[in-house]
This record gives structure tokens, C-alpha cells and sequence, in this order.
């Protein structure tokens, strides 16, 4: 496997956290909700980023996997922010065309944005609609969704303001220009 | 009368309407008014953050900004994904290095300080605790119930500021305050899976049911809760939790907004309380409320 010297350096710079403070004690791996169907635990992921495993790093499982909930990132003794060492990791991959491992996570979040960008805020109906179009998976949830809608909790209608729309797609578009 | 600016985010629109409407009608027992953000747009929540740090950082401020504007100091944010990436926002630009600078490209906003608040702190302080004691019609002591606080809230402390981050309090002293037994459990903190509902059910499906077996393990009759993503989680994946694993929970999840409600008297369809996948009726005529 090639190695990347500089990965360790890219991420520490672009996420604000020094990685190489990571002692190895797994604290963030027994806390992990999600560990047990990762394909390298958090712990592994920090280390394989010192050791310049890029390619392993942003085609595993683990950074898709990640919930974001930051039970690691308050009990890391050294204070890393895993949360937004796996962000960083997540935009890398998109940036550089990998293909993802679990594929339905990067969709969803891409489809929140584009639905974010356009309306300036979330349309449950629509969204769910294009998520299925965009996996295939017709099936997943009918039922759920169905009982969702008739107790009032999904609208048909999006609710937005044209004025809130505008603003959102008004930082998107510039966020795009600012590295 | 106590005003504060309100940001409902998208679920309390939609997924989380009974959150929404029990609030509000026991906030106006309490003498509470929120004055809803004018063109207030989605925080980005947990997708914005994941794909681009700056567009997430954008939408939260842009959002503080319409909040200055209305003249307020203090915003209430009652679901935890939008008060954690307001908190989160705040913070970010306090301590990251360049990110104001990048911020500004975007967007003009001011170094004015605006106080991001969950309902939970509303409720817990000690004049507003008094008030609901003293107007409360109901007794509910009959009532076991386990706070569940969910991931964001408490997390990161450093950012959130909010109780002690493993084991809160909070909601069990609102809850204690009407009465009801809030009892000793260790999930209070623990992920339900969260937006997982949408790409990777299993996973929601299985820490769900997780905590719903602690729950029914230490004796707990419902659960309370604090943010629609939790709620939506424990309460509408009971089915496919049965069907998983052959467990039949039908554990009532209530906002603690409905619980505070009953026990001022505001009837349980004015609450919303018909609108759960678990049925409450039967909790409630039980412990004849």
C-alpha cells in the first residue's frame, strides 16, 4: 500500500486537530456506538492517518459510518475532535471522486444540501423521494413513511420563504469561491 | 411576560409538530413568549458539517445574524441538532484560526454575543420550577419515567456548556418538579442513531432498541425526551424493533414538553399526544391522568 507522508499533515491543518497527540488507549473506540460494524475502528483511523494510509483512510467504511454523535471527541484524554478529524476525512473523499464504500450516506448528505440550497430548508417528502430515486431503495421504510404522513409528521408541501431561499443558495454560492 | 426569539428549525414543522405545539402551550402558562425568526433558514445540520465545515458555519451564523436583527440576546432552539450547530458555530469562531476571515467572505456579521438556549435550561430555573409548582393541576407521582438526553446536547461540554455530559440532570429536576419518578438508568446519553433512520436503518434500529431495553429493564413505563431525532427514532422504529428481534417494547415516548403539559392541565389532544406511533393512552389512563 503506497504511503502519503503528508496526509497526517493535510488533515491536522484542514480539521484544526493535532492527531500525533493520540497515545492509542482506544477510549474512542469502546465509547463508539458504531464500532461494531466499522471496518477499522476510530483508533485505527488515526493511526493509519499518521502512517500516511490515505487510501485506505478515505475508502473505508469507518468515515461514512461515523454518526457524529462526539462521545469520542469529549472523552479523548488528549482532547482530539474525532468528529472533525472523520468531517475532514468525509470531504476529502467527496473532493477527490472516491468511491464510497457505503454509498446511501454521501448521497443523503449531498441530497440535504441541494435541498438546503435551493429551499433554504428541509423538505422531508421531497427529500425521502429523491433518496430513494438516487439508491434504488424503493422498499426501505414504505410503511414507516405512510404512518408518518397521515399522522400529519411529513408535509406535502414544501414550507419555505422566499427570502429564506435566496439567502441559503446566496452562501452556498459563495461558499463555493472560499477555500 | 419573559420574550425570547424562537428558532423552530425544520423538524418542529413537520416531525416534530407535538414538540412544537406542547411547548408553546406550556410556555403560555408560564408566562413565556417566543417571537419566531423572520425567513430563519435549516441550520445544515449534521450533513452540512460533514461535507463543508464553511457552509455549515454560514448557515447556523446566518441565522444568529436575523436574531440580532430582531433586537434579542437570547434564542430559544428547542431541537438539540440545531442548538448544538448553533453552539457549535459560536464556538468555532471563537477558537479556530482564519475562520472569521473565511466567514466574512461569505457574509457580514457582527461580534455582538447572542445566548443559544434549549428549553430544558428555560424550564430548570428556579423561578420558572416555582411557577410550575405552583399552578400545577395534576399529580403525576404515580409516573416512571427515564430521562433520555440523547448525543448533542451534553456533547462536546466544551462547546454545549450544557449540564454534566455524561450523566445530566436536567430534565429529571423539571420532571422531579411535577412529581414524577424519574429513575436511575445508564443510556441517557447514549446515540440512537440519528439521521442513520434515513441511509442505514439497522444501525438506528439497533441502538434503539437498545435503549429501550434499558428502559424497560429499570422499570421505566415511558420516556422522555428532548429533540424530534430521538423521538422519531424511539417511538416510530418500535415496530421494526419487534420485527428485528422479536421484542415487544411499546414503551410511550413523550416530550418532556407533554409531561410538564399534563401536569398543568392542558388536556392530552391539545398536547398532540394521539400523534405517536406508541400508543399513550393506555400509560396515561393507568396512572389516571
Amino acid at each position: 500500500m503506497k504511503l502519503y507522508p503528508d496526509f497526517v499533515i493535510q488533515i491536522k491543518g484542514e480539521s484544526h486537530q493535532d492527531i500525533n497527540l493520540c497515545y492509542q488507549c482506544k477510549k474512542c473506540t469502546s465509547g463508539c456506538p458504531i464500532a461494531y460494524t466499522m471496518d477499522y475502528t476510530p483508533a485505527q483511523i488515526i493511526h493509519a492517518i499518521r502512517l500516511g494510509l490515505k487510501e485506505l483512510v478515505l475508502n473505508s467504511k469507518t468515515i461514512w459510518l461515523c454518526a457524529s454523535c462526539e462521545t469520542c471527541t469529549t472523552r479523548c484524554p488528549q482532547e482530539i475532535d474525532l468528529v472533525k478529524v472523520m468531517d475532514v476525512c468525509k470531504s476529502l473523499a467527496i473532493c477527490l471522486r472516491i468511491k464510497p464504500k457505503i454509498k446511501e450516506v454521501p448521497i443523503f448528505y449531498k441530497l440535504v444540501l441541494t435541498n438546503i440550497r435551493f429551499l433554504g430548508r428541509m423538505y422531508e417528502l421531497g427529500l425521502i423521494g429523491a433518496l430513494k430515486l438516487c439508491t434504488g431503495n424503493f422498499m426501505q421504510d414504505v410503511n414507516l413513511g405512510i404512518t408518518m404522513f397521515k399522522k400529519g409528521k411529513l408535509k406535502l408541501l414544501p414550507s419555505f420563504t422566499f427570502k429564506g431561499a435566496l439567502t441559503a443558495m446566496n452562501i452556498f454560492n459563495k461558499a463555493k469561491k472560499v477555500k | 411576560m419573559k420574550e425570547y426569539a424562537y428558532y423552530p428549525g425544520c423538524s418542529l414543522h413537520s416531525t416534530g409538530r407535538e414538540y412544537d405545539v406542547s411547548l408553546k402551550s406550556v410556555c403560555k402558562l408560564l408566562d413565556i413568549e417566543f417571537r419566531e425568526i423572520k425567513d430563519w433558514i435549516c441550520c445544515g445540520s449534521t450533513p452540512a458539517h460533514n461535507i463543508s465545515k464553511i457552509v455549515s458555519i454560514a448557515l447556523s451564523v446566518k441565522n444568529i445574524e436575523l436574531v440580532k436583527k430582531m433586537g434579542a440576546k437570547e434564542v430559544v432552539t428547542p431541537c438539540v441538532a440545531c442548538f448544538s450547530r448553533f453552539k457549535a458555530a459560536i464556538y468555532d469562531l471563537q477558537n479556530e484560526e482564519g475562520l472569521k476571515d473565511k466567514l466574512k467572505k461569505i457574509m457580514p456579521y457582527s461580534d455582538d454575543e447572542i445566548k443559544v438556549l434549549h428549553p430544558l435550561e428555560i424550564f430548570s430555573q428556579d423561578e420558572i420550577l416555582t411557577k410550575i409548582n405552583n399552578i400545577k393541576k395534576k399529580d403525576l407521582s404515580g409516573l416512571k419515567v427515564v430521562c433520555y438526553y440523547g448525543c448533542l446536547l451534553t456533547r462536546p461540554p466544551k462547546v454545549t456548556r450544557f449540564d454534566e455530559c455524561e450523566y445530566p440532570q436536567t430534565m429529571d429536576k423539571i420532571l422531579g418538579s411535577v412529581g414524577i419518578v424519574t429513575l436511575d438508568w445508564s443510556y441517557k446519553t447514549d446515540c440512537c442513531g440519528a439521521s442513520f433512520s434515513l441511509t442505514i436503518p439497522e444501525i438506528v434500529i439497533k441502538l434503539s432498541a437498545d435503549i429501550l431495553n434499558e428502559a424497560r429493564l429499570v422499570g421505566a413505563e415511558a420516556i422522555a425526551v428532548a429533540c424530534p431525532l430521538c423521538h422519531i427514532n424511539l417511538d416510530g422504529r418500535q415496530a421494526d424493533i419487534k420485527k428485528a428481534y422479536h421484542r415487544d417494547y411499546e414503551i410511550p415516548i413523550l416530550y418532556f414538553t407533554q409531561l410538564v403539559g399534563l401536569s398543568l392541565g392542558i388536556l392530552s389532544d391539545k398536547l398532540l399526544l394521539d400523534k405517536h406511533f406508541v400508543d399513550t393512552t393506555r400509560l396515561l389512563s393507568v396512572n389516571k391522568v
